[in-house]
């Protein structure tokens, strides 16, 4: 276990929790950071780019690692530009690809999202772009250079948890890339059970931000991430479905 | 007691004053107000169609508190809900409204509320609106600024610490051109990070050299979406055509921009109708252009200068905020912006539950800003008002306020892609 890390473009992270920056506030970095543990917390460079004396970028404590992402992009010229635009700020070169067409659900558009994901590898970025779980897609962003492949649970913001679980399963069969679930998850259960399927880390902002006990709440969500993990490790036993363990074999009229 | 609108001022000449009593008395001396003027663009499209059918059947006394329970009931709000919510039948359950509208506030904004400032750069007009301050009849100091003073005008407010600013003019096409609102447009974006318009409507093209220019979103309020009211009330010049005005966002939206707002002036016709259709209008457009921004207001006519009476009727707070919760149940997904019309503490309680935008440091004069905010005596040199304003608190008031209220102010969230 102390040797399981976390490897995003050549970087090790002991945390399997990242911040996303849907609903910002100060108070949410800070419990993020002290009680959920984060390593990675998101900033939306259009939340960033502001000349607000709590300019958000003075409040990241050292040693975590900014996460910046495109959102407000409609497309990948856009992203492009706006992930220029993060480097420029002094954002490092991680970058999440959020591209969206659509106003009302915040789906990301997975084709938009390939062509952001290799211009941007190719200029040197750690890339995660955020995506629905389509195998195919997925193939096409590690194709593409990407560093990880962060599939959506629920739509952003729903807290409805692991909606597409089928096909995030299928990805973490299938890429070899860390499986990041991004989105939707709104209880810790959820987020454990993310992790138990062999999910590489979770990222919420929602199920935090809109918590009574802000601390509280991201404090069970570390405890829920690292169970996961654990479980996810120590292979799931196998499950038992009602009344198919009869001890009576169904071939035990069998001679010979 | 219906709105008195029509004031005849001293300063009008006898033929002056003859062309307006005719305009007021005389409908068959007025244009026709569906037909569309040389210059105006149409374009094709069956959002207008689809938001009026719906409208004429809306029967908002037919709805009862069955109907109002089932609709708070429901996870997501259907078209039949929404007519519920907004309908007299819902007034009992505001209460239950405000929380549901809370939690979806939170859910899509979290805590956050939005600041701008409007900024009048010229109070011109070529319309006879009756209830409006500004309207062609009506004896006002008007007003243009020169680039010098809009410069002037937009580094006190840059440096009260507001980032995004909404320019507004008159309607005068002559007085303040498409060239002029452009200027103005490249000035505002040297000193703030968004720049939005709420001017006259114009033709795509138009759309698409302002956006080019700096100006990203677009308001136009339709005032009221009932066309035979909205001819009573808009008498005379480009605004008295209702469907030129009534496509100006989808204009917009195929001129560039990236976001458009909208709303009704409730307390000109019947409220409950025109708060259906202004949702409506923002549904069905959205699911035609999925990535466009698009935000509602929900102004209430206030007093004009010459005209201290008009108020707006039937339309209270508590019906205004039954239509703001309603918005915020059936879409969830928009901006709600709450201007200095209402009072701080219609707006302070607002924010906790439905809106997202709030204006401060307001002025709907013209040039008088430095006075006002920036601590200068007034020279004397300043346009006059469009409205009174009930909201005069400064950013910094506003933010404090805010923050007061457990919520975050934020002044900025938005980049130019």
């Amino acid at each position: 276990m102390e040797k399981d890390k976390l490897i995003i473009g050549g970087r090790a992270f002991t945390s399997r929790f990242i911040l996303g920056s849907g609903k910002y506030s100060l108070n949410l970095i800070e419990a993020a950071v002290k009680d959920a543990g984060a390593e990675i917390v998101t900033l939306a460079v259009r939340r960033a780019n502001t000349g607000e004396q709590e300019n958000i970028l003075d409040f990241i404590p050292k040693g975590v690692t900014l996460l910046p992402n495109t959102s407000g992009a409609r497309d990948a010229g856009e992203a492009v530009r706006i992930a220029r635009l993060a480097r420029a700020l002094g954002c490092g070169d991680f970058v999440k690809i959020e591209i969206m067409r659509d106003s009302k659900y915040l789906l990301p558009d997975n084709s938009e999202t390939v062509k952001a994901t290799e211009i941007l590898a190719k200029e040197g970025f750690t890339v995660l772009p955020y995506m629905y779980p389509d195998l195919n897609v997925a193939r096409d962003l590690v194709n593409a250079g990407a560093a990880a492949v962060m599939p959506l649970g629920a739509p952003i913001g729903s807290n409805r948890g692991l909606v597409t679980k089928e096909f995030i399963g299928i990805l973490i069969e299938e890429i070899d890339l860390p499986v990041i679930v991004d989105a939707g998850i709104g209880r810790p259960s959820q987020a454990c059970e993310a992790m138990e399927m062999g999910a590489a880390a979770v990222m919420a902002n929602t199920a935090l931000a809109t918590a009574g006990n802000l601390p509280a709440m991201a404090s069970a969500f570390r405890l829920a991430i690292e169970a996961g993990r654990k479980a996810y490790l120590a292979g799931v036993g196998r499950e038992l479905v009602r009344g198919a363990s009869s001890s009576d074999p169904l071939t035990g009229f069998l001679r010979d | 007691m219906e709105n008195r609108f029509f004031v005849d001022s001293e300063h009008l000449s006898p033929e002056a004053l003859e062309k307006k009593h005719r305009l007021e008395t005389d409908p068959s001396f007025r244009k026709n107000h569906m037909e569309y003027l040389p210059g105006m663009e149409r374009i094709q499209s069956d959002v207008c169609e689809k938001v009026m059918a719906h409208m004429r059947a809306y029967d908002s006394s037919k709805y009862t508190a069955r109907d109002v329970r089932m609709a708070l009931e429901h996870p997501n709000c259907s078209l039949e809900d929404f007519k519920a919510l907004l309908s007299p039948a819902a007034e009992p359950f505001l209460e239950q409204m405000a929380r549901r509208a809370r939690n979806e506030t939170g859910k899509h904004f979290g805590n956050t509320v939005y600041m701008f400032t409007p900024l009048y750069i010229a109070n011109y007009c070529e319309n006879y609106c009756v209830y409006c301050g500004f309207n062609c009849y009506n004896h006002i100091r008007r007003m243009k600024l020169t680039p010098e003073q809009m410069e002037r005008e937009m580094k006190v407010i840059a440096d009260s610490g507001m980032e995004e600013i909404l320019i507004l003019t008159g309607e005068s096409r002559t007085q303040s051109d498409l060239n002029y609102i452009g200027e103005a447009c490249k000035l505002a974006r040297t000193h703030f990070r968004m720049v939005g318009l709420e001017i006259y409507p114009v033709n795509t093209e138009d759309y698409r050299y302002l956006h080019e220019c700096g100006a990203d979103y677009v308001t136009v309020f339709q005032e009221t979406y009932d066309p035979d009211k909205y001819e009573t009330l808009h008498l005379s010049g480009h605004k008295r055509v209702w469907p030129y005005r009534f496509d100006a966002q989808e204009r917009a939206l195929r001129g560039g921009m990236r976001g458009v707002a909208f709303s009704a002036l409730l307390g000109l016709s019947d409220f409950r109708k025109d708060a259906l259709a202004s949702a409506l209008h923002v549904y069905f457009l959205q699911r035609k252009y999925p990535r466009a921004e698009m935000s509602l207001s929900c102004p209430r006519l206030r007093p004009i200068i010459n005209n201290d009476r008009i108020n707006p009727q039937d339309v209270h707070e508590r019906q205004l905020c039954q239509i703001l919760c309603a918005y915020r149940i059936f879409l969830p997904y928009v901006g709600i912006t709450v201007s200095s019309r209402e009072s701080a503490a219609f707006r302070n309680g607002i924010v906790k539950i439905a809106a997202t935008k709030v204006s401060a440091g307001v002025s709907t004069g013209i040039g008088d800003h430095e006075s006002k905010y920036g601590g200068k005596e007034p020279t004397g040199e300043q346009g006059d008002e469009q409205f009174e304003i009930a909201d005069n608190r400064s950013l910094e008031r506003m933010c404090g306020d805010i923050s007061g209220e457990g919520l975050q102010p934020v002044l900025n969230d938005y980049l130019y892609v």
